[in-house]
């Protein structure tokens, strides 16, 4: 965005202070507005008419440096580009980079459905939620309409997920556009054969574009400053993944320069999404899970060097959870908060009988002993010791984690474990072993060592539980 | 009343199929014009692409049909086309020609260059040195200057067995027992750089092993490789000192990487030893850019050379924490490029930290609501892999590491991503009909 202190902000402002948006002020409202956690829109007076050219002025001034777009409808529907900094520590990075995994329309309809599916449903639970995956490439190995149409058709039935189509023959684009048109899928790709074409595709059905031009962005460029000239300015950039050697190398060069030019030179004319194509890499590899693993290795190196969408053929679990977790750890807001609340924690219905786990107030390490016991219905409480949100093992190293703090922690707290509990036993990670007989002295509770990992609880409670 | 240029009606009917219209020969260069009004069969039309354009439509229909051609028949199965505003802008005949350009970034300092380990030139015994650091740019930005020397990777060994992933332990599990033979089949067989070698059991709570026996193994490690070494403590504040002080001292010469000196320690003894020995002293904090300048500014007053320190600001594995890491390395490293002397030293990762997630090791996962994990003997290796790749993205320049496959793809990315891997080229300009 170009303003970069709430007060340019709050000059377009209706300066009511109604309170209408939720804030006090609209200075307040500017603040937020700044930060990107609120939407303009949420200010209704400035929606009015006599506000209409401050709102207008104002919009183009927030947008995002590099265009957002919107893909596919509904709840899965994704957001695409919308990005301000080049680095996440500037402020955040806003729209995660969409792995969007492939299916062909030579398959068999049956592996067809069940890879869509695979797709669809899969889910890791992280720090309190869901990780789940964002669309599904449709690409015509056939190059015929009437097959590709059949395909996209079937992936539709199967899927709420956003699409990419993709083929380089107008034909083939349109028999896809005319079963998906109304799911607003991605088309991949307008080159420098078939723009024309495909630009009058884009146009009659008023769908988002992928201009592939490899290693050249001179013609990307062009192809960008020509169809915004069309009036199509949803694009996409695919500068093109080579997956070995030199050409990756220059790869990635392009991939920097073009995200440069964008943000901090202010081209508008190249300030689109990019697309990166780390499936590439099973053009080169037979081994699968060669293939596998140096997909992923691309995956990682564009997730964080600026793709904003990437097409991915392995499905295999334990890439698609490496990669899906890394685009998370780079898209996570670096501002929000790291902590949980320290005190006591009730899960599930515990009586004066159930255990009593310790853990730290670090986030990750939190909903991870939350989920593990909550997953496998085990009524305990959780003591979280403030250990100013860092993890069991460093929160011991560095001095964090202490007996005394324990003790802090619990005195603290809302819910009296003297009282909740009448087994006096604490159960710590397995990690503060070392300060077991610190913590007997200190909180004259009976110290239980734990796992080494919270996914190991349930069959140490079965060995250990009740202490005897 | 509208005015529109022939060659736009064709274009703009060429949309709705009329496109035989284009039979239609009318000499000149004619411009037709319309009264307002119209509607009734077309109003469909109009809607989508404006009333002007849908009066010319009309038009030429009677036209058409003036002509002898069935326009009735044509215009009714004709829908409304979603495309709004097509009319205004059209399809351009030809590219039109932009060249791409963009300045690069611009720094002011380089990281300081460092090198590990001493030939016999230098008064050590090593046949090889590791060199590591000497950036101008944030790594893999080689259109803005290019990366002067790849990261280097250190593969660990321990003074005694240890608990290790099942997935890592395969290839270790003949020589834990002999610290020489672990280092030596790193070197041989796995192809290290360097090798590092943590004298954990002497910890109070481990063996409490004396700092005299503990140099004895570095000593025996010294032997058995000719690469670089770098010395670990076992991480107890109270103790490391003196070990490390012992193991300095044995090592006199070697120029060995001493890890580490923190805050919480007495720093300045291992600094000395370090000095005295004529060894590299590795800087550790925890995830604090402060704490790291503080700790730094430390050694150069205990009178530390500045060639001769490497930072380590913490590293987080992969979903458990390595946003912090990415970013404290990132933000460290950028703040160098810009001119804090206090930070530009080259950058060491525990990627081996990896291992600690349940992630790389466990057979499945403990939640029902998970999918499939996939087999942890792939998993694992990519986890340590994915963790290493992404600092060394951030800045890493060494990284401590444990699988030795592991090991080779992070060393194979990282060089190719420096420019240095030749590979025949790949023809992507149809990947999409790739069958796989």
């Amino acid at each position: 965005m170009k303003l970069s202190s709430p007060l340019e902000i709050y000059d377009y402002l209706p300066k009511t202070n109604c309170g209408e948006c939720g804030e006090a002020t609209c200075m307040a409202f500017a603040a937020k507005l700044i930060e990107r956690e609120v939407k303009l829109e949420t200010c209704k007076p400035i929606l009015e008419d006599k506000f209409r050219k401050k709102y207008e002025e104002l919009s183009e001034l927030l947008a995002p440096e590099i265009k957002e777009i919107v893909l596919g409808v509904g709840e899965r529907a994704i957001k695409i580009g919308g990005e301000d900094v080049m680095h996440r520590h500037q402020l955040t990075f806003f729209d995660e980079t969409a792995l969007v995994y492939d299916v062909w329309d030579t398959m068999d309809e049956a592996d067809l459905v069940a890879r869509v599916k695979a797709i669809t449903d899969w889910q890791k639970f992280y720090v309190g939620d869901f990780l789940r995956l964002y669309g599904v490439a449709v690409r015509s190995t056939s190059n015929d309409p009437a097959k590709f149409g059949a395909c996209v058709r079937k992936v539709l039935e199967t899927t709420p997920l956003p699409l990419v189509l993709c083929s380089f023959d107008p034909k083939v684009l349109e028999a896809g556009l005319e079963v998906a048109a109304d799911k607003n899928p991605l088309i991949y790709a307008a080159n420098k054969d078939n723009w024309k074409d495909v630009a009058k595709l884009v146009k009659k059905y008023n769908v988002a574009v992928t201009l592939y031009a490899p290693a050249d962005l001179d013609l990307l460029k062009s192809m960008a400053v020509s169809f915004e000239k069309m009036g199509i300015s949803d694009l996409v950039l695919d500068p093109g993944t080579y997956p070995t050697g030199k050409d990756l190398e220059q790869t990635l060069q392009r991939f920097l320069q073009i995200r440069r030019a964008g943000i901090v030179e202010g081209q508008k004319d190249i300030a689109y999404p990019i697309m990166s194509v780390p499936l590439t890499t099973w053009m080169v590899y037979d081994d699968p899970v060669d293939a596998t693993y140096w997909e992923t290795v691309l995956a990682d190196v564009f997730t964080i060097r600026y793709a904003d969408i990437m097409i991915l053929h392995s499905i295999e679990p334990y890439a698609v959870m490496i990669q899906r977790t890394l685009v998370d750890n780079i898209y996570v807001d670096p501002r929000r908060p790291v902590q949980v609340d320290p005190g006591v924690n009730v899960i599930g219905n515990p009586t004066a009988d159930s255990p009593v786990f310790m853990t730290t107030n670090f986030a990750l390490t939190y909903y991870t002993v939350e989920s593990d016991v909550a997953s496998n219905n085990i009524d305990c409480y959780i003591l979280v010791v403030d250990t100013e949100g860092i993890g069991v093992e460093a929160a011991l190293a560095g001095g964090q984690l202490t007996s005394a703090k324990v003790k802090d922690t619990m005195e603290k707290a809302d819910i009296n474990l003297e009282e909740a509990v009448t087994h006096k036993t604490l159960i710590i990670p397995g990690l503060t072993a070392r300060i077991s007989g610190e913590l007997e002295d200190t909180l004259g509770w009976n110290i239980l060592v734990g796992p080494g990992d919270s996914g190991r609880i349930p069959g140490f409670l079965e060995e250990k539980w009740p202490p005897k | 009343m509208t005015t529109i240029n022939f060659q736009d009606l064709i274009k703009i009917l060429e949309k709705y199929e009329i496109a035989e219209l284009e039979n239609v020969v009318i000499d000149g260069d004619v411009e037709i014009e319309m009264l307002e009004g119209g509607g009734g069969d077309a109003a469909a039309l109009q809607l989508a692409i404006g009333q002007g354009a849908a009066q010319i439509g009309m038009n030429l229909m009677q036209l058409a049909q003036m002509l002898g051609y069935p326009v009735g028949a044509l215009m009714q199965p004709v829908g409304v086309p979603p495309a709004v505003g097509a009319a205004e802008a059209e399809i351009l005949e030809k590219l039109l020609d932009e060249k791409f350009s963009v300045e690069h970034e611009k720094y002011t300092t380089a990281v300081e260059e460092v090198t590990i380990g001493a030939t016999k030139a230098d008064g050590g015994t090593r046949e090889t040195t590791v060199t590591i650091g000497g950036e101008r740019a944030l790594p893999f930005f080689n259109y803005a200057a290019p990366m002067p020397n790849p990261i280097a990777i250190t593969l660990d060994c321990f003074d005694m067995p240890i608990g290790l992933a099942k997935a890592v332990k395969v290839h270790y599990e003949d020589v834990m027992e002999s610290p020489g033979e672990w280092a030596k089949k790193n070197v041989e067989k796995f192809g290290a750089d360097m090798v590092t070698i943590h004298l954990i059991s002497t910890d109070p709570l481990i063996k409490d092993t004396p700092p005299k026996e503990a140099a004895k193994v570095v000593e025996e490690v010294l032997q058995a490789v000719k690469v670089p070494i770098v010395i670990g403590g076992s991480g107890n504040p109270d103790k490391d000192p003196a070990v490390l002080e012992a193991a300095a001292e044995v090592a006199e010469g070697e120029r060995c990487l001493i890890a580490s000196a923190n805050l919480n320690m007495d720093y300045e003894r291992i600094a000395k030893a370090a000095m005295d020995h004529g060894h590299v002293i590795l800087s550790w904090t925890q995830l604090d850019i402060n704490n790291q300048k503080t700790l730094n500014r430390y050694l150069f007053k205990a009178g530390v050379n500045r060639k001769d320190i490497v930072i380590d600001p913490t590293t987080a594995a992969l979903g458990y924490g390595i946003d912090y890491a990415f970013t404290n390395i990132e933000r460290m490293r950028l703040m160098a490029l810009k001119g804090d002397t206090d930070l530009n030293f080259p950058i060491s990762c525990g990627i081996t930290n990896a291992w600690g997630a349940r992630e790389a090791w466990m057979k499945e996962s403990p939640l029902k609501e998970d999918s499939d994990w996939g087999p942890r003997e792939y998993r694992g290796p990519l986890f340590e892999i994915i963790t290493g790749l992404t600092l060394g993205v951030a800045g890493g320049d060494l990284f401590m590491m444990m699988h030795p496959g592991a090991a080779a793809t992070v060393k194979e990315i990282t060089r190719t991503l420096r420019g240095d891997v030749e590979a025949k080229p790949v023809p992507i300009d149809d990947w999409v009909t790739l069958e796989v």
